[in-house]
């Protein structure tokens, strides 16, 4: 096996590249995916391979260019929207959440939407309270969405690729700040099934859940609480939505500790759900309440200095975990 | 227009007509819930821009979709059993008034959130130029739909991207209980399109002939071309905006004088009477067939069954 390194952009590019390849009802569009190739160069090179047929670039215009996606994916394309970030899809949400998760509901399975929306979330660096933003609970919050989010690069070419498979519309929400991240993605096809989590690290004494960038930072802190003999099992999620509880319920069972490491904010997010049900599914097998470590409960700022208060650190993971031993 | 044709215009109105009376009438009986939006004094808009399409041309409508659910070819039956809630409805009960959805016939629903399936029109007619399968997509909207961020968007892409569609505006002269020159200055909702690179037109939408005539050349154009239209008519609904509505925003005197100068199926019958004097004898039995059309969809529509509590979850995925 070659040992081959790719970003998370290259990954994601080489996901659109074959998918566009086996299936010309895939089509790109967006802002700048074209011609400028991407705003993050996600798109680099597929104008060039694919023409301006398949790789389009939009006005400003994230409600029109995401409503077209829906309705051409109505009659069966499977296009590929990108937002150039998650920030400025909330234009578009209502396409998302009243068009795209509700036809085949309303329609009672007539019409099928197999539309991926895809683009960066969350804060990277100075980009301050309007670009900074990790928005998975409001749409893992929508039956008839799927919500994914990968952490490396391997996870990111095989879960694109299974989205665009899916006939369902998927939320694929990529590490802006990850993007440049570089890790082994073996030769040759890739797919990822939707609604699985991956034991990232198998472990007995404590379950960290996290997703995105979150995972590396559980990742580290497992291996800093390795050294005191603590072995934890970091789980990422990878699909938000539908949640693989299976996958946690059992480890909890196994660790009867449990921590949510978010991005996002706290109330009504992702982990505070999963606190939910872990503890209706596993409550007698828990040994210490459930802790959510999330980002701070306030707008991202600009200043460095305030901006590194606003993720959750790895210092407060371990004493999160030392708490609940 | 041959015989046939108008014979079928005049029994396609008189049915919408009755479609509508009779819901009204099963909505104060509680058989039918939530909003009802009635397109009562519009039907002449949906019959003649429907019949100059071609049966693969895509159709989208909004919430007020029941007329271009009949003209497209929705079966009467599952139109009233999706208003009543039942499993045999067009949308199995799951949509209601304002989902009906007909993909057999190329009627791809009814929508509830205004503008919003402006940009899914530009997607279908999108999807037929990538595929260049020689469809025109027609999308109905109200003109309360001309101010909101969707329309506007929907407008830019379809005429920068030249796409196959054909926008119809059926400009009742209220969105609600908001007359049109309150939200937009003007009565001319199709002012909208000069901000694009396409074409526009106003024109009465009372008379199904003239609705037929200029749906026509849009269609025809936006397939020749790929250049979409933005075609506005006016016309005039007489039920308020939804059955909770007793429209105190406009007079009694307004509704009668457009019942009775512009009537959309009296405007036909005056056709009829002026240059197809044969056709005069063949209405009775054609509204005769119609009342019956209507009652055995009723008789369906109560006598179908419910869908069954424990599919609550189905078509949630696929």
């Amino acid at each position: 096996m070659s040992d081959r390194n790719l970003s998370i952009r290259e990954a994601l590019n080489e996901a659109l590249a074959e998918e566009m390849e086996r299936d010309e009802d895939i089509f790109l569009m967006g802002e700048e995916v074209g011609h400028y190739d991407g705003a993050y160069k996600v798109s680099r090179g597929l104008l060039e391979k694919f023409g301006e047929r398949r790789v389009i670039d939009t006005p400003i215009s994230e409600n029109g260019f995401a409503g077209v996606g829906v309705g051409a994916a109505m009659v069966g394309l499977r296009p590929v929207i990108e937002f150039m970030t998650w920030n400025f899809a909330l234009i578009a949400i209502d396409q998302v959440v009243n068009s795209a998760a509700k036809m085949r509901y309303m329609s009672a399975g007539q019409v099928k939407v197999p539309v991926t929306f895809r683009g960066p979330s969350g804060a990277v660096m100075q980009l301050a309270a309007q670009h900074s933003q990790s928005f998975e609970s409001y749409y893992a919050h929508v039956p008839g969405l799927k919500v994914i989010a990968p952490c490396n690069s391997n996870d990111a070419k095989g879960l694109l690729k299974s989205a665009i498979r899916d006939d369902n519309p998927v939320v694929f929400m990529e590490s802006e700040a990850m993007y440049g991240v570089r890790s082994h993605v073996p030769e040759g096809e890739i797919l990822i099934p939707l609604g699985k989590c991956d034991i990232k690290r198998p472990g007995d004494d404590v379950t960290l859940i996290c997703w995105g960038k979150t995972v590396p930072l559980c990742l580290k802190v497992a291996d800093q609480l390795a050294e005191g003999g603590t072995q934890a099992e970091v789980i990422d999620l990878m699909t938000i939505r539908p949640l693989d509880e299976k996958t946690l319920i059992e480890s909890v069972k196994k660790t009867n500790r449990a921590i949510v490491v978010q991005e996002a904010w706290p109330q009504a997010s992702v982990g505070s759900w999963i606190a939910h049900r872990l503890q209706v599914e596993a409550f007698d097998y828990l040994d210490a309440p459930i802790r959510v470590l999330s980002g701070k409960d306030f707008p991202y700022p600009y200043a460095t200095s305030i901006e590194a208060e606003m993720a959750p650190k790895a210092e407060e993971v371990v004493e999160a975990v030392k708490r609940s031993m | 227009m041959d015989q046939l044709t108008i014979l079928k215009w005049y029994r396609l109105m008189f049915l919408m007509r009755r479609f509508e009376e009779e819901a009204a009438r099963a909505y104060t009986e509680r058989k039918i819930g939530g909003f009802l939006h009635l397109y009562i004094g519009q039907e002449a808009v949906a019959t003649g821009v429907i019949e100059a399409a071609d049966d693969n041309d895509y159709v989208i409508s909004a919430y007020r979709d029941h007329g271009h659910y009949l003209a497209r070819g929705g079966s009467p039956k599952e139109g009233m059993a999706e208003l009543f809630g039942k499993e045999t409805g067009c949308s199995k009960g799951r949509g209601g008034s304002m989902h009906f959805f007909d993909t057999a016939n190329n009627f791809l629903g009814g929508h509830g959130i205004v503008g919003a399936h402006v940009p899914l029109a530009a997607g279908t007619a999108f999807a037929s130029k990538y595929r260049k399968d020689n469809r025109v997509t027609i999308c109905f909207l109200g003109d309360g739909a001309v101010n909101i961020g969707p329309f506007h968007e929907g407008m830019c892409l379809a005429s920068t991207w030249k796409l196959p569609v054909v926008y119809v505006i059926e400009n009742n002269l209220y969105s609600m209980g908001t007359p049109i020159w309150r939200s937009m200055g003007t009565t001319e909702a199709s002012i909208r399109a000069l901000g694009y690179p396409m074409r526009r037109k106003t024109v009465e939408g009372f008379d199904v002939f003239d609705c037929f005539d200029n749906a026509k050349e849009a269609i025809d154009h936006a397939r020749e071309t790929c250049e979409p239209t933005l075609l506005e008519y006016k016309t005039y609904r007489y039920r308020g905006h939804s059955m909770a509505d007793p429209a105190k925003y406009r007079t009694k005197q307004e509704v009668k004088d457009w019942q009775n100068e512009k009537d959309p199926i009296m405007v036909l019958e005056q056709h009829i009477e002026k240059d197809y004097p044969e056709l005069k004898e063949k209405l009775e039995g054609l509204r005769s067939s119609v009342e019956d059309e209507v009652a055995d969809a009723v008789k369906f529509a109560d006598e179908s069954p419910a869908p069954d509590p424990a599919t609550v979850g189905d078509y949630t995925y696929v």
